[in-house]
């Protein structure tokens, strides 16, 4: 029999929120969550999410709003009582124990035969390649060996749930890119649901089936990585998910799109709705703003930084805003450049920057 | 080494370079005082006893040693010293892990602790006249089992009282020692414990203890080594002359009433053995426990 999560249709937060003091950490959080699906929790520090993931596993206690797993309410149980899996930051390994007997430990406290256990043990191990390792103590692997053990050690309790508090963020950038991909496999492969805490929005939008962006406590948007990356629903989320230029503009309507004047430059942006006319934020990604000939931005370099096939460059417009683009070769400092978007890929925003 | 390494050449880096290669530079000196402190108030002290101890007033150069071991009125005194020595010092560290693990999750820990230290910086013959006061047969204490209509309780000038004042003034000390290793373990680990489905008491077995064992035992050689020599309590709340006659009183009458610097010194020789012995015991047995690192991953 292989390792496969516990069966259950739906996880639902239920306008979960959590106080430390008089600090809203978490307010009002609801979430529908699928067997089998992929959510990132995505935010900057500080936005609630790993409070979100410590109230799920019950390391927290919430302040209002509950958690249910199909008919049961979840909330008032004890972490040992729910049969999550959670993969911590620092790994939490127990360094006093062999791998073998740290992937073995949640079966024990369960109870299981010896038979099983070893069973379970040697399967899991195989999940995460690590089979050879099974007699090392926690201190004698690598970085990425240890977070392997964590994430066996999690998911050989075949748990509903699986929950991950930024588990790549100990690790170097090739390490990371390689167990991202492990992360994902393992999670296909016993099909529990998992809940994913990262501030990487690479790492959001690569791994998860849908993205959950938080900001000072309150969900901001949920979508597909394609939504939020595509067409993030207000310009914070926008900030996130990497659209550099945050422009301050007026905005009108015109036809199908919207035309906004920065200064004395007039351009053609999409409006993100519900869209009202006159001050708005206009969002463009560094990638969608390039130097064009006949461009209705004039803006004189800054700096620009080589990215392979590209450089990322910044400049300053006339009004004083500092713009970040695209171009094909590196700027002089003071050199003067125009700058065009394609208006599909403009954002606009309607109000003021939250 | 060839001949011509060893000669004089423009490669060989200065004697500079080649003593900071090996750590040793300018800061090396700074040990020096600290070298000259363990020197002087340890090592001279120590070797002059050992061998003063060996120079008997009459005798062969055993003297000493064979006048203590067939003399019960002082070898009793090992045992003495042991009847109060061992349950004080498990008594002090067994209590101070279940009142440790509760004070690391206070909000107050800082004042309590505060608190606790106070019996430390009074000293033990302040504690000693305290308690004499207040457990005595005029104090507080059988007063108010007198209103009650219970008799009177005897509880200094005994070995109760000893153990009383050994509890009080060493219970601080293994206290925040346990607290210091306890809070020292990564919180992570018992979170990911729980998750994994252990409730409290499969955390304290599996998960806290093992990894509190090596600083029990440090705890615990340090609690004995002060239990072992203890001094003025046992005279002021005991029975010097009876069941608390302790090894220390020993060595006090020997130097300070019959002048005999030399027994003195035997019998601190012999004090200094048990307490070597007994904790030499402790860390042998540390080697069945965990001795790495208490947190849970790089970090």
């Amino acid at each position: 029999m292989a390792i496969a999560g516990r069966d259950f249709r739906e996880l639902r937060l239920d306008d979960m929120s959590r106080n430390f003091g008089t600090v809203n950490a978490l307010k009002g959080v609801t979430l529908n969550v699928r067997r089998g699906e992929f959510i990132a929790l995505l935010g900057p520090s500080g936005c609630g999410k790993s409070t979100a993931l410590n109230c799920l596993a019950g390391l927290l206690t919430l302040s209002g709003g509950s958690i249910w797993l199909d008919q049961t309410r979840i909330d008032r149980l004890k972490p040992e009582e729910r049969g999550f899996g959670m993969v911590f930051q620092n790994y939490a390994l127990f360094p006093h124990m062999s791998v073998r007997k740290n992937i073995a430990f949640g079966l024990a406290m369960q109870g299981r035969p010896k038979a099983e256990i070893e069973r379970k043990v040697d399967e899991a191990l195989a999940i995460v390649r690590l089979s050879e390792q099974g007699h090392k103590l926690p201190g004698q692997l690598s970085g990425g060996q240890q977070q392997r053990v964590a994430i066996a050690r999690a998911i050989v309790i075949e748990p509903p749930l699986v929950l991950m508090d930024e588990p790549l963020s100990n690790l170097d950038a090739k390490l990371r890119l390689e167990m991202r991909a492990e992360i994902r496999r393992i999670h296909d492969l016993i099909g529990s649901a998992t809940i994913y805490v990262t501030h990487d929005q690479e790492e959001a939008l690569s791994l998860a089936d849908r993205i959950v962006v938080m900001r000072a406590g309150e969900v901001r948007q949920v979508g597909t990585p394609e939504e939020l990356y595509g067409r993030p629903a207000h310009a914070d989320v926008a900030e996130f998910m990497g659209y550099r230029n945050q422009l301050r503009v007026t905005a009108a309507r015109t036809g199908t799109g919207v035309t906004i004047r920065v200064g004395n430059v007039t351009l053609t942006g999409t409006a993100v709705e519900p869209f009202v006319e006159g001050e708005a934020v206009a969002a463009i990604r560094p990638e969608d703003l390039g130097v064009s000939a006949n461009g209705a931005i004039e803006a004189t370099g800054e700096s620009s930084q080589y990215h392979g096939d590209c450089f990322y460059s910044s400049g300053r417009t006339t009004d004083g805003a500092d713009l970040f683009f695209r171009s094909d070769r590196r700027l002089n400092k003071g050199e003067t450049v125009r700058l065009a978007a394609d208006p599909a890929r403009v954002l606009v925003y309607s109000g003021g920057r939250p | 080494m060839t001949g011509a390494a060893l000669t004089k050449s423009a490669d060989r880096p200065p004697l500079r370079v080649r003593l900071k290669l090996r750590e040793i530079d300018g800061v090396t000196f700074l040990v020096l005082p600290a070298v000259l402190f363990v020197v002087l108030l340890f090592i001279y002290p120590f070797a002059y006893g050992l061998v003063l101890s060996f120079l008997p007033k009459k005798g062969g150069w055993l003297a000493n040693y064979a006048k203590f071991f067939s003399d019960p009125f002082l070898y009793d005194t090992i045992w003495a010293t042991f009847r109060l020595a061992i349950p004080a010092t498990l008594i002090n560290v067994l209590v101070s892990v279940p009142v440790a693990l509760r004070v690391r999750r206070m909000r107050h820990r800082r004042a309590l602790t505060t608190l606790l230290v106070i019996p430390i910086t009074l000293g033990t013959v302040l504690i000693a006249q305290g308690l004499l006061i207040y457990l005595g047969p005029q104090g507080w204490f059988n007063r108010a089992l007198a209103l009650v209509g219970i008799g009177q309780v005897r509880l200094v000038h005994n070995y109760t009282g000893v153990m009383l004042s050994l509890i009080m003034s060493g219970f601080p000390f293994t206290f925040l020692l346990t607290l210091s290793y306890l809070t020292g373990i990564d919180p992570s680990l018992e979170q990911a414990a729980s998750t994994l489905g252990a409730k409290a008491r499969a955390r304290f077995v599996h998960i806290l203890l093992p990894l509190l064992a090596q600083g029990l035992a440090i705890n615990m050689c340090l609690s004995f080594v002060q239990t072992f020599s203890v001094f003025p309590s046992a005279v002021l709340l005991g029975a010097p002359a009876g069941e608390t006659r302790v090894i220390s009183i020993a060595a006090y009458q020997a130097a300070y009433e019959q002048y005999d610097y030399s027994m003195a010194s035997a019998v601190a020789m012999i004090m200094g053995f048990c307490q070597l012995a007994v904790v030499m015991l402790i860390l042998a047995g540390r080697s069945f426990v965990y001795r790495g690192a208490v947190a849970g991953g790089k970090g």
